[in-house]
């Protein structure tokens, strides 16, 4: 509960920094300085993290095994869960980024008439699932706001998103599945007592502040609206390096752009880099050619050794004056 | 410093700063101009104050849910007409108010709507009148 309590203070004063900049006027602060600094932060502390990741040699294949490897032609290779070359591999990674195939195998345990039971446990990997797309869905929605005139794909997607048309504006599905996911997976950490034992705060952190940024977006949408052409025109200032500072779109507004601000300088910190560090793993990326090829450790040092036949010539007179028995005379 | 299989993370690196920048290239720097709103129609003209229903500010952020209002009061309440905050009184009509007013709605609610990407679903079933003439 400790851990918890200081996540939600920590959000709790993120959401009163920006009313106060807003009071202070410090807009050019905070529509200009912070988001460029927080993009800043955001690009050089992945890729600093990513060099920092690359600088670990991986010699051996360490694939974890889920399925038959490839051995001899009549025994049925697993050629996605246990790859052996290029292609099985790529469609390893893509399971694993596009369709978490390992959470896929999440178990849960429990303690039935006093003997512990293990069966599948897949909302971990469901509402997990919907987070990321969801919020996938929601980042490339936003690019309406930064390009004009908005590329298709956007429009396309918009439409898609607001298939049923509720209301007006169109209720986007990808909102409802936002908010539902990330309040599954945070009251999962709350509600579950061995989950929330090993819960950090640095574990409920994002979830809060996802859930803060996602509520006062769908806020500013749907009840208190804001004027969307000063947002475009903020957010094409900035990517055309002409930014225009904005004053007074709205509160909502300026909570929402700094819980932004803050979750991407958060981002490199955090592991939030998952998603760089996930085409890193070394159990899904490596194929399983253990016993095709021979893996040689590069940086071995040569060993200095002294075989018997060296020893033998060195100490034979004394060997033989001892009575010994020599291989050779 | 020595990167362990270099040239796949430098590609990695590449792919992640293109996809990451996508909105700074892809408009090649040019600055954007907000739309450029036309309010110079035969019957805004002939206004003697150029006054939309509700204050403009307010419009501009809130005129669909001035919609909303109008259209749940002439379809559930069956009342026709607005009574604006300064007192002036509006018959009730997304063709015959709105687009009386703003007969230009090409240049004026398509294009701003084109620019912030907003499309609504209205002129399926509501008419724009030059097409009916
Ligand atoms: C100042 C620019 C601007 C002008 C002019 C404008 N609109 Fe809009 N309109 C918007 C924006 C921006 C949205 C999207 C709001 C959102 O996404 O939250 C919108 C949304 C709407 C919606 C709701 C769309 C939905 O998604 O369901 C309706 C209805 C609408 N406008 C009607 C009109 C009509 C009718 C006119 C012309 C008389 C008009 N608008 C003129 C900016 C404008
Ligand atoms: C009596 C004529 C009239 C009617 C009816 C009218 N408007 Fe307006 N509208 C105007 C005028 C004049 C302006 C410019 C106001 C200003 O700039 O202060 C305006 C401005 C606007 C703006 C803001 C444009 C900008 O400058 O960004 C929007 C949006 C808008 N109207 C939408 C609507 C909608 C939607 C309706 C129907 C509910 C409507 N108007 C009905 C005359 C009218
Ligand atoms: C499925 C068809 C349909 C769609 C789509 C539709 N309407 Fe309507 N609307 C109607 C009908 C039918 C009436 C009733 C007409 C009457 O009684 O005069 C109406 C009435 C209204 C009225 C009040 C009466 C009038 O003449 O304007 C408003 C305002 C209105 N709608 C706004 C909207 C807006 C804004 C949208 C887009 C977000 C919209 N409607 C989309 C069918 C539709
Ligand atoms: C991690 C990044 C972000 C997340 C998770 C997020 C989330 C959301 C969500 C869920 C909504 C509800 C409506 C919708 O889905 O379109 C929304 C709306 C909105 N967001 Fe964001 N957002 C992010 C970044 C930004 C940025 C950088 C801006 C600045 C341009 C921004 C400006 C807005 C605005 C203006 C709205 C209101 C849209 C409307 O009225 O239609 N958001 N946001």
């Amino acid at each position: 509960m400790k851990n918890l309590g200081i996540s939600i203070i920590a959000v709790v004063i993120l959401l009163m920094l920006p009313i106060g900049a807003a009071a202070a006027e410090w807009y050019s602060l905070l529509t200009v300085a912070l988001p460029y600094g927080a993009l800043t932060v955001f690009l050089l502390g992945f890729i600093y993290r990513v060099l920092l990741w690359a600088q670990s040699p991986v010699p051996f294949r360490i694939t974890t095994t889920c399925g038959q490897e490839k051995s001899l032609p009549w025994i049925r290779t697993n050629s996605l869960e246990s790859p052996s070359g290029l292609f099985g591999v790529i469609g390893r990674m893509a399971l694993e980024i596009l369709l978490f195939r390992s959470l896929f195998r999440n178990t849960g345990a429990e303690i039935l008439e006093k003997r512990p039971v293990y069966g599948s446990a897949k909302w971990l990997w469901l509402f997990g699932l919907l987070l990321h797309w969801s919020l996938l869905f929601i980042l490339l929605r936003h690019l309406r706001f930064f390009v004009e005139p908005i590329a298709p794909f956007i429009n396309a997607l918009s439409a898609f998103d607001g298939l049923f048309e509720t209301g007006v504006p169109t209720l986007y599905l990808s909102d409802l599945v936002f908010l539902t996911a990330a309040t599954a997976l945070f009251l999962r950490r709350v509600v579950l007592v061995r989950v929330r034992y090993f819960s950090l705060p640095q574990d409920y952190f994002p979830l809060l502040l996802l859930l803060c940024t996602a509520g006062s977006g769908i806020l500013m949408r749907h009840f208190t609206k804001v004027n969307l052409i000063k947002v475009k025109e903020l957010a094409t200032g900035w990517v055309s390096f002409s930014p225009v500072i904005q004053e007074g779109i709205g509160p909502l507004f300026s909570i929402h752009l700094f819980l932004v601000c803050t979750l991407l300088v958060w981002f490199p910190l955090s592991k939030l880099m998952h998603m760089g560090g996930i085409f890193l793993s070394p159990t899904r990326n490596l194929a399983n050619d253990n016993r095709m090829r021979r893996h040689l450790n590069p940086w071995d040092a040569p060993v200095r050794v002294h075989t018997y036949e060296e020893y033998e010539d060195e100490f034979r007179d004394k060997m033989k004056t001892a009575g010994l028995p020599v291989e050779r005379e | 410093m020595k990167l362990y299989n270099g040239g796949k993370i430098i590609a990695g690196i590449v792919v992640f700063l293109i996809a990451a920048t996508f909105p700074f290239w892809y408009g090649r720097g040019k600055a954007v101009r907000p739309p450029d709103l036309k309010l110079d129609t035969p019957v805004i003209q002939q206004l003697k104050e150029k006054l939309c229903v509700e204050p403009a500010p307010y419009m501009r952020a809130n005129h669909m849910k001035l919609l909303t209002v109008w259209r749940d009061a002439a379809v559930r309440e069956g009342n026709r007409s607005y009574t604006a905050i300064n007192g002036r009184v509006y018959t009730i009509s997304l063709t015959s108010t709105c687009l009386e007013c703003h007969s230009n709605k090409k240049q004026f609610c398509d294009r701003c709507h084109n620019y912030a990407g907003a499309k609504p679903a209205c002129w399926n079933c509501h008419i724009i009148p030059e097409e009916v003439r």
